[in-house]
């Protein structure tokens, strides 16, 4: 064969980068068009950001749709899977990013500081998400983890009257860059041992050699050092630390985006690594995920109980929310289970949950954005009696109260976690999750049966009003309707190898 | 009303949906709340006696059942009946809630109080009801939420602190349950062929290893143990019932706490026949201590409340005691007694709860001499008092006899010490009236106001019901009897267990009221 006087590149199918390209276009037209035209319509940075991100999400549910009778494949020389898991990870983060875009334009209207750059950087975070949820390679997933992170740095240290805000920048970036480090050198370390960076290659070539020669303990140095870097993002116990600062002190949208998406694309990765690339190795990392998760749940339980800052008592119960998805993980690790489809259950349902908490305590949190203590939430009952019951709401979903999203999600996932016989991981899930409850319990008892601290006029931001009228309702409705939303997570699956 | 109209989903949903009226309903009318809550649970109790009078009462199967597919992916349906062991206890939730409603003045919050209240009876309801697994753990978990807020809301002093331990202790043995609901639909699945949650395919299809039972038995009985509740794990039960309002109370102790006991009868023996008959001996001893100790707790009590709460620890003592010692006889008198106990000591909190509207003290020391100034307070209290003791001729002694007489046959040790507690609780209970109706009203209690019409027309209800079924519990027992009977069975062909021989209750003229 003669030398080709081009260098064959894959071919670009751009229908499947769809998503990623709108969030993209939008990402540019803020920048531009934002730094040409000084004044613009009253929350317009945030239409753009929604519709951007609306035609992202349509593209992925007709994606979801079209995918129905194959399992989807692999693009760009196989680094990208367009599967349903990825698909469904992608439609979580979109909602979570156009939810995170109405919380700004509240935020950034009441502190008179409308501008184009968060929403960017929303965008950006988002492009960052949803490259991880796909990729099937995990050079590519390392770029997609820092074009997230990245912009998560930013978007935490955003506040510069906020000296905690800063703060919880600086702090986020020099511990997640320290993991991200660690995650890298895991990937090379698994690259020595496997020669491929490719999550499928990697699970070719284990299932075709029971044991790699002499570099075994290197493939298992590997594993721990991506589990160490994810664990981070997920704020796996004992990776978790940077959490109750970071979400205490960023401002509360970017709090809810950091606690929803974030986790959302890092346990996507996670999970696709574990359970294509290592599949093989589950009797390596399940027992890890096993003490991670046992840990998780019960640190976030415990630790959450002391607290009297309410966002910081959320960053706790996202930590041991994430104890939760860890269950669903530990039992994606044996044969049969369908631990991968519950887990993204509970992802998508966390989701709604914690943007509509983070929706009612950014709605109190005052001017400064500081107001998040728990005698700020006293005799809310009396104050907004709606805004009380929609947290009630949300709060008893969180701590897996019946009729509420938050139970089907629990249950979907301890479901799994007896199915593959983990009975003391199920068992130990569902006491932390009683000590979780009394978080909850403090928080309704100050609503509720607590006397008003000041009685000064709430005002709600109608695009907050949005928030959390649509997550109330999420809620419900997939309590009530469990079959709805488990149709469709049931179908989460990775594209063939 | 129609043959196919199902009354037990409707049960369940009107209560519901009187909540949701009461909510959309502006604070400022608050006599269309009140209206709204005693239309709706008037025509909840009306519906559930009508359930009664067309109860087919030889029919030992689960009747009116209504079944739908709820969450199918899980195997989960909306599945709903009614037997002879359930039935009473239905139409107590639907007696007992308007009657609070009507009789107990919350003072403060009436919307909310009263949009709680209903929705706790949809829960109550709904435990009883269910024929799934899954269906009756959401229904046994959602009734925390209204009692919390109860007893959080509109309790005395220490409420808070009393309906977070109420709420966190319970959430505790159900977390255990739930596990337990899992792996037993689960395992139960290599039986049936196909994942189901359904109570009675699972009962009478799917057998499960004796340890496998044995695991999945004490993850329920942890669950119901905390909700009956059993010794050692009562401790939120006096705080619960003192902080509670009287409302609160009197639902807590008429029919909340029956939810544990009907648990164990119900998804305890029905589901796990071999295992309960394996944990007999641990559950009688724990029942007996818990009559022993509840009375000698009771007596020790200072406040009158609280006093009443430890006789609910004896009194559901002997109700374990009947459901463990698995015999007909027992069993019947163990479902009659659930009732029994719903209504005195309902009838009991209700007047203590009057005792303090007058006196604003429940402390036994600062009361005395009532029946001087209040004679017919004091001899409805002397009514319901004796009923809780369990004197003949009224309905406490019925099923207390029953349960006795039952027991005594396959658990004679057990029996003759549970005995001793009769007589404790005659101690207690004259003891404490006594001290506060006897003896000359000093200044403070010179000016105790006696019964009100509107106080004296609710304890008459309760004292109509002691009655009526103290001197003619037949209607009772003949609908009890064989859903009983069909349990015996079912213990008997799924484990070695032998039960002994023992007449029919209701099949003899003088049966049960010859015996003393």
């Amino acid at each position: 064969m003669v030398f080709a006087a081009t260098l064959d590149g894959p071919s670009i199918p751009w229908v499947e980068l769809i998503p990623i390209l709108s969030l993209l276009a939008g990402t540019c037209f803020l920048l531009l068009v934002g730094s040409l035209v000084p004044t613009w319509p009253r929350r317009g940075y945030a239409w753009v950001t929604g519709i951007s991100t609306t035609v992202a999400l349509v593209a992925n549910a007709v994606k979801w749709n079209n995918l129905y009778y194959n399992k989807g494949e692999t693009f760009f020389a196989d680094v990208i899977a367009i599967d349903r898991f990825s698909v469904l990870a992608s439609i979580t983060i979109c909602l979570a990013v156009i939810f995170g875009a109405l919380m700004m334009s509240a935020y950034l209207v009441r502190m008179n500081a409308d501008g184009p750059e968060l929403y960017a950087l929303l965008l950006t975070s988002a492009i960052g998400a949803l490259v991880m949820v796909a990729a099937n390679e995990l050079i590519v997933l390392f770029l997609g983890l820092e074009i997230l992170s990245l912009s998560l740095y930013l978007l935490a240290a955003s506040n510069r009257d906020r000296e905690e805000s800063q703060e919880s920048g600086l702090k986020y970036f020099i511990l997640g860059g320290f993991s991200s480090a660690f995650f890298l050198y895991g990937v090379a370390l698994i690259f020595g041992s496997t020669g491929s960076t490719k999550i499928s290659g990697i699970g070719e070539v284990l299932s075709e050699n029971i044991s790699i020669a002499n570099t075994d303990a290197m493939l298992l140095v590997g594993i721990g050092m991506l589990l160490v870097g994810l664990g981070f993002k997920v704020s796996a116990v004992p990776f978790h630390v940077w959490t109750p600062d970071v979400y205490e002190g960023a401002p509360t949208p970017v709090t809810a985006f950091m606690a929803s998406a974030g986790k959302v694309a890092a346990f996507a990765a996670l999970i696709r690594i574990l359970a294509v690339g290592l599949e093989q190795r589950v009797d390596d990392w399940r027992p890890v995920v096993w003490a991670l998760a046992i840990l998780t749940v019960f640190t976030g339980s415990i630790l959450a109980v002391v607290q009297t800052n309410v966002k910081r008592m959320l960053a706790y119960s996202s930590i041991s929310h994430a104890g939760f998805i860890l269950v669903g993980l530990e039992a994606a690790g044996h044969v049969g289970s369908d631990g991968v489809a519950t887990s993204m259950n509970y992802l998508a349902i966390y989701t709604v949950l914690v943007m509509g908490s983070f929706a009612i305590v950014l709605a109190l949190s005052g001017n400064t954005d500081g107001e998040t203590n728990l005698s700020d939430f006293k005799g809310l009952a009396k104050r907004r009696p709606a805004l009380a019951l929609a947290f009630t709401v949300l709060l008893f979903a969180q701590a897996g109260v019946p009729l509420t999203a938050g139970f089907v999600s629990k249950f979907a996932v301890i479901k799994s976690s007896v199915e593959a016989n983990s009975y003391v991981l199920a068992i130990a899930a569902m006491v932390a999750a009683v000590i979780g409850a009394y978080l909850y319990l403090r928080i309704a008892v100050s609503m509720w049966l607590e006397e008003p601290a000041s009685d000064s006029e709430i005002s709600v931001d109608p695009a907050v009003v949005i928030v959390i009228v649509v997550s109330v309702a999420a809620t419900l409705i997939v309590g009530f309707f469990p079959e709805l939303l488990l149709q469709a997570t049931r179908l989460a699956r990775f594209a063939p190898l | 009303m129609h043959a196919s109209f199902p009354i037990l989903t409707a049960l369940i949903l009107l209560p519901i949906l009187g909540a949701v009226l009461i909510t959309i309903v502006s604070n400022k009318y608050l006599e269309l709340v009140k209206v709204i809550a005693m239309v709706f649970s008037v025509g909840v109790g009306g519906m559930s006696i009508w359930l009664l009078a067309s109860f087919k009462s030889a029919d030992s199967g689960f009747q009116y059942v209504s079944q739908h597919d709820w969450v199918t992916s899980w195997g989960i349906s909306w599945h709903l009946g009614v037997d002879g062991v359930s039935l009473f206890l239905v139409v107590l939730t639907g007696i007992l809630f308007p009657l609070v409603i009507l009789g107990v003045d919350p003072h403060h919050d009436h919307k909310r109080y009263l949009a709680w209240l209903l929705l706790l009876e949809a829960g109550v309801m709904g435990s009883f009801l269910s024929l799934d697994l899954f269906l009756f753990f959401i229904f046994f978990e959602i009734v925390l939420v209204p009692m919390y807020f109860l007893i959080g809301g509109w309790g005395y002093d220490k409420r808070v602190y009393a309906a977070t331990k109420f709420f966190l202790y319970t959430m505790l043995g159900s977390a255990f349950m739930l596990v337990g609901i899992i792996a037993t639909a689960v395992l139960a699945r290599r039986d049936i062929g196909y994942l189901t949650f359904d109570l009675v395919t699972i009962a009478e299809q799917a057998s499960f290893a004796t340890n496998t039972g044995r695991w999945l038995f004490v993850s329920f009985a942890i669950a119901f143990a905390v909700k009956v509740p059993i010794f050692p794990l009562h401790t939120w039960l006096p705080d619960a019932h003192t902080q509670a309002p009287t409302g609160g109370s009197v639902i807590l102790a008429g029919v909340l706490l029956k939810m544990g006991t009907y648990g164990f009868l119900r998804f305890g023996l029905y589901l796990f026949p071999a295992a309960a008959v394996w944990a007999k001996p641990v559950l009688l001893t724990l029942a007996v201590i818990g009559i022993i100790y509840g009375a000698i707790a009771a007596t020790m009590q200072t406040d009158l409340k609280r006093l009443v709460a430890y006789s609910s620890v004896a009194h559901l003592g002997f109700i374990v005691l009947g459901i463990f010692a698995i015999t007909s006889q027992s069993l019947t008198g163990s479902v009659m007694q659930m009732v029994n106990h719903g209504i005195s000591t309902g009838a009991l909190f209700l007047l203590v709860g009057m005792i303090y509207e007058r006196r604003h003290t429940r402390e036994i020391a600062e009361l005395r001499g009532i029946q001087s100034v209040a004679p017919i307070f004091s001899a409805a209290f002397m009514i319901v008092m004796l009923s809780s003791i369990g004197v003949p001729g009224l309905n406490g002694f019925v099923g207390e006899f029953l349960i006795l007489i039952g027991s005594f046959q396959s658990a004679r040790w057990w029996t003759i010490v549970a005995a001793t507690g009769v007589i404790l609780a005659a101690l207690y209970l004259l003891w404490a009236y006594q001290r506060v109706f006897h003896g000359e009203p000093d200044e403070a209690n010179s000016t105790f106001a006696e019964m009100t019409l509107r106080e004296g027309a609710l304890i008459m209800v309760f004292i109509g019901l002691i009655g009526f079924t103290g001197v003619y519990p037949k209607p009772m027992l003949e609908r009890i009897e064989p859903s009983v009977d069909k349990l015996v069975e079912h213990v008997v062909s799924h484990s070695d267990y032998k039960a002994p021989t023992t007449p029919k209750i209701v099949a003899e003229p003088h049966g049960e009221k010859v015996g003393e």
